[in-house]
């Protein structure tokens, strides 16, 4: 009876089965061959003084711990407009959650706990929406209606997103493609999680309300840098018209990916664009691999639906396994369950993502939907087995496996096993069809696990609370009139600059194209050299030092032109941006006094040249081309900086030399 | 056959979707000057503008577009939707008590109407068990629509009929009553349902939603389960109000019929008990009873139905300055009662006393009541209040205002011996008048208090 079956050996064998190669080993060739296709929602909160629906201020934040009072809610399934119950919303329903809102009176009135119907929109997001839908050249609607869609997870109190429609079909422009968008909504942010252990999810209510906007474009990218590149460019076109937020949170995105005949999976609420590539990437090998378990389980069973499995009630005194996984159980009176999944073998652990195996899809969902915290359980295929193989064996003795048969012990509460059963039994039938429909949490390596069943239309709803707004040709023409340039246009225009390309992202991402613009046609300065001081520079100063005070870009434009008016070099700023970055409202002279600057004339620099390199001679120690020329310039630089060109000064070195 | 497929359009949009030829339901392209939709017509609300229609678009989003800007219209197909509450059947289970759901018209179990484009009632045990199964578990339910209107419609004639709908009920032997009513005026009906079903042997139970049930955070499936189990399961026969308690979802209070009110336009623990603390608090496992005195469930069938109202009864909310000529007009109008909610212990100002007099002789009931609801008429205390007793203004001690209206119109239904209907009206049925205020009556506490702050932080509001 025993498992003559190497888990370790499996997992490597079905890896290398499906053809899984890392993203720097993939080309072009390896994702069309598995079919990458993506799609992307891209959120960022708009710039409102107060949110979308009451007027509660907008981008005031608490601390998880900091609150004022505390509201229960559970939220039950109702009817779509087109009378059918969503799949996540019954999912939901299955996980008996009690919602905890931890409410802050600053930043929550009745409207944010569902006491008080919506006040009217906020007309401030609602304008600044149309102008962004403009530069995407959406389709603007003639009405805006205001729509519930259901989220039962309770991110939301009132167990829906009030959003609304403001344009469909536009596009924006890649380097080497158009991305065609699907649409663009206005729609009220959801709560921050808290906690979310067993039976009780805690949220807090300070982001909830806040008007953002989401842009959906069609799954047109075919490689994971595409996908970043086109949520760089969603973000960007956003941060040009100024009526964004940015910062941490402002900006998350929800990324849909498919294989070939996979099916959409959404990762949700990715926070940073460069996590998109390996997400993607790994998560459309993951749904590879979930077809090359589906072929497997097909030839094993023809039929699906002769597919069973069946569960003993385990005698948690006859086991004693390894890290604590039988002796917590006892302390806490939980329940083992041991399950028989025929056919599973080689199954349980098949690889689906690096480090993961298709068991963790059972142990994702046993959290999720059963609220079974971890370990909720273990399995006949575990890397590490926390059971010996005589245990097993007294398991198998129980279960009378078949030989293709994995088994799996669940451990949890009485009351929620049930529901456990119910969950792997779901699972196990849906590795039948393939790859089902989910939503997922993404991490920083790359990986993903279960979040939610994926919802579908089914969860719309009109909002009775809102009359539609109408939206006339003068109002929208009115809001096309400011319409800042295109992030593409603007692309070539620091390109024909000269700015180096890593430059670009910063700047795009605190939109300073058009203070840069300013500053080269004003101060009539160096393109190239103004790109790189921010690219370069700024992003450096910002990662090293912390402003005292709020610290805004346009200070640089007045830093250049107070060199310019004192007649001094502009290498200075270079040595004057960091105290002015910590300390905003200083004075530019006080700045020069800090860092010590001193007034000398070119001559008086040039002069000094001779005697140093008279003095290299005495103590100098290596031998070399440019070891002197270095030296000398070194010992100069200090001086120089903002008293003559850096570059004139080693040409000068050259010459004299 | 205009009117179905065309549903809600007219004026400027019906002429376009005629132009076009296409339906409500239709999937249609449009081509418009702000670029081409596509999507599902759908039924236009009967109270919005005629200048643009309305579409569902392929992902689940409503749109309207603007018809001065379509260019072209094309039909390519027809999907209408069936919204339909799952019904199942409600099941029997032997031994759980039988209760009935009497419907009026409220927002219990509802759906979508495009007419309005708000929600209407749903309500047959097949579509509440579909809805809330586990209404099931607490009892065996069957139900009966007595008729359909929003709470804010509702009239004596209302509460005739539903008293009598109560008498037939309790005659044929159920175990509780459980009445669904639109939560606006829920307290005038349960006022009214206290002074016309006397004696009653089982729970009569009023219960509303402040959330439509379309919605997932709806407190309609909870408020229904609470009410369900003190009808079928409490010992409290009495006429009362089962809402939230807290806004949370944790547990309900039950009201005494006629010491409650509604006290919030929005907020779910909107029911309130004025001037004395609540019966009980009920979870879905049981009741636990706060006052110690109540009316017993019992066995047998002896309840009294007094179907009586006056119509011609009226409340004046007393302001400074008020003009004789209103009281003036109500006596000129033929009305029979009056209810004044006087200021602090029940006062008013010099210029209507003529009025007040006029009325008096006239044979109109004049009662006082104070508009800061909680506490006594105390007309002794003050010149004003001995010299309106004077002129025939009887005080109702701590009768709520509009417990007052209610009751008088009862009283005045029954007979017009202004010597009767005083007798009617000082002695209380079921506590619309207590002999004292409990010290724990009068509870309002304000925010931002340290103490207050801290009880809120702890204990789920």
């Amino acid at each position: 009876m025993a498992q003559n079956l190497d888990p370790k050996l499996n997992y490597e064998e079905t890896k290398r089965r499906i053809g899984y190669v890392t993203r720097g080993e993939s080309t072009q060739e390896t994702y069309d061959r598995i079919g990458f296709m993506s799609g992307l929602e891209v959120h960022q909160q708009l710039k409102t003084v107060q949110k979308l629906f009451c007027r509660c201020p907008a981008g005031v934040y608490q601390k998880p711990g900091d609150f004022d009072a505390e509201v229960i809610r559970h939220m039950r399934p109702t009817l779509s407009e087109l009378g059918e119950y969503d799949g996540t919303a019954l999912m939901e329903f299955k996980t008996r959650k009690e919602i905890v809102y931890r409410l802050k009176s600053k930043t929550t009135c009745t409207y944010e706990v569902d006491d008080t119907p919506p006040f009217p929109l906020n007309r401030e997001a609602l304008s600044h929406a149309i102008e962004i839908s403009l530069v995407s050249k959406l389709n603007i609607v003639g009405e805006v209606h205001i729509t519930r869609k259901q989220y039962l997870d309770g991110s939301i109190p009132t167990g829906f997103q009030r959003t609304a429609i403001i344009g469909v079909e536009g596009e924006i422009p890649l380097k080497n493609k158009k991305i065609r968008l699907i649409q663009l909504s206005l729609e009220e942010d959801s709560c921050r999680e808290v906690s979310d252990i067993g039976h009780t999810r805690i949220y807090r209510t300070d982001r909830l309300g806040m008007p953002l906007i989401e842009t959906v474009t069609y799954p047109e990218m075919t490689n994971p840098d595409e996908v970043k590149e086109a949520c760089n460019y969603i973000r960007f076109l956003g941060r040009s018209t100024g009526k964004v937020r940015t910062g941490i949170g402002a900006g998350r995105q929800d990324v849909n990916v498919s294989c070939k005949g996979g099916t959409r999976v959404e990762i949700k609420g990715v926070a940073h664009s460069n996590w998109i590539p390996d997400l993607t990437h790994i998560e459309c090998f993951r749904q590879w691999a979930l077809l090359s378990i589906r072929d497997i389980l097909k030839l094993r069973f023809p039929d699906a639906k002769s597919w069973k499995q069946s569960h003993v009630l385990l005698d948690l005194h006859a086991f004693n396994s390894k890290n604590g996984f039988t002796k917590d159980a006892k302390a806490s009176g939980y329940k083992l369950v041991a399950v028989n999944l025929p056919g599973f073998k080689g199954i349980l652990s098949h690889f689906t993502q690096p480090g993961k195996m298709f068991a963790n899809e059972l142990i994702e969902r046993l959290k999720v939907i059963a609220c079974i915290e971890l370990p909720n359980m273990t399995h006949s295929e575990e890397l590490d087995p926390l059971f010996t193989t005589a245990d097993w064996d007294k398991v198998r003795l129980l279960l009378k496996p078949g030989e293709n048969d994995a088994q799996l012990i669940i451990r949890g509460p009485e009351e929620d096993i049930k529901t456990a059963l119910e969950t792997v039994a779901e699972r196990c039938l849906m590795a039948f069809a393939g790859v089902p429909p989910e939503t997922r949490k993404s991490f920083a390596d790359g990986t993903t696990i279960f979040e939610r069943v994926l919802p579908g239309a089914d969860r719309m709803y009109p909002d009775t609370d809102s009359a539609p707004i109408p939206l006339e040709n003068d109002y929208i023409e009115s809001l096309g009139k400011n319409q800042p340039e295109e992030v593409i246009v603007r692309y070539q225009r620091l390109k024909s600059w000269n700015i180096p390309e890593d430059c670009f992202t910063y700047i795009f991402r605190k939109n300073l194209f058009p203070l840069i613009e300013r500053i080269i046609a004003e101060l009539d300065m160096n393109p190239a050299f103004v790109g790189k001081f921010f690219g370069h520079t700024v992003n450096w100063v910002e990662g090293q030092y912390k402003p005292t005070a709020e610290f805004d870009y346009k200070i640089i434009y007045a830093l250049f032109r107070f060199i310019r008016q004192k007649n001094l070099d502009i290498s200075i700023a270079r040595r004057m941006l960091p105290l002015v970055y910590q300390y905003p409202k200083m004075e530019f002279e006080s700045v020069l006094t800090s860092i010590s600057f001193k007034p000398v004339s070119r001559e008086q620099i040039v002069s000094k040249i001779p005697f140093l390199r008279d003095k290299l001679a005495e103590i100098r120690l290596s031998e070399g081309e440019h070891v002197e020329h270095n030296w000398v310039m070194g010992q100069l630089r200090r001086q120089a900086e903002g008293n003559m060109s850096l570059k004139e000064l080693h040409e000068v070195i050259g010459a004299i030399g | 056959m205009t009117d179905d497929i065309f549903q809600g359009y007219k004026g400027a949009a019906l002429e376009v979707l005629k132009k076009y030829n296409v339906r409500v339901w239709g999937t249609a392209v449009i081509k418009t000057t702000r670029g081409e939709f596509s999507g599902t017509v759908l039924p236009r609300s009967e109270n919005d503008d005629d200048k643009h229609i309305v579409m569902k678009i392929p992902t689940g989003y409503n749109i309207g577009l603007d018809v001065v800007t379509i260019t072209g219209m094309k039909e390519t197909g027809y999907k209408k939707a069936n919204y339909k509450i799952p019904e199942k059947e409600f099941p029997y289970t032997e031994g759980l008590p039988r209760v009935k759901l009497i419907g009026t018209g409220g927002t219990i179990a509802s759906r979508l109407d495009y007419r309005t484009g708000a929600v209407i009632p749903a309500f047959s045990p097949g579509e509440l068990y579909g809805a809330v199964p586990e209404l099931a578990s607490i009892c065996n339910l069957t139900t009966e629509k007595v008729f359909a209107v929003f709470s804010e419609n509702m009239a004596p004639d209302h509460y005739k009929k539903l008293a009598i709908a109560i008498g037939k009920e309790i005659e044929a032997g159920v175990d509780g009553i459980v009445i669904g009513h639109g939560t606006d005026t829920l307290h005038h009906t349960a006022a009214a349902l206290t002074f016309m079903v006397q004696n009653s042997p089982v729970p009569i139970v009023l219960v509303g939603s402040q959330r439509s049930s379309d919605r997932p955070s709806s407190d309609a499936a909870l408020n229904l389960m609470h009410a369900c189990t003190a009808a079928g399961h409490g010992d409290i026969a009495e006429v009362m109000i089962c809402m939230f308690g807290p806004t949370s979802d944790e547990y309900g209070f039950l009201h005494k019929g006629t010491r409650v009110r509604k006290m919030h336009s929005s907020y779910r623990s909107t029911f309130r008990t004025i001037g004395d603390t609540p019966l009980a608090t009920v979870t879905r496992k049981g009741l636990k009873t706060i006052k110690e005195t109540y009316h017993h469930r019992r066995q047998d069938r002896n309840v009294t139905i007094l179907p009586y109202f006056e119509e011609k009864v009226s409340i004046v909310y007393y302001y400074p300055n008020m003009q004789p000529d209103i009281i003036d007009s109500l006596v000129e109008h033929g009305y029979k009662g009056i209810v004044i909610a006087g200021t602090g212990l029940g006062h008013v100002n010099k210029a209507v006393y003529p009025a007040i007099e006029r009325a008096a002789k006239a044979g109109v009931a004049i009662y006082m009541t104070v508009q800061t609801l909680w506490g006594y008429v105390h007309m002794f205390v003050y010149d004003t209040g001995r010299d309106l007793m004077a002129k025939g203004v009887i005080p109702a001690e701590n009768m709520l205002p509009e417990v007052a209206y209610i009751k008088l119109g009862w009283a005045l239904g029954q007979t017009s011996d202004l010597e009767e209907v005083r007798r009617i009206m000082l002695t209380p049925v079921n506590d619309e008048t207590t002999p004292g205020e409990p010290y724990n009556g009068y509870l309002i506490y304000q925010g931002g208090v340290t103490e207050v702050e801290e009880f809120i932080r702890k204990v789920h509001k």
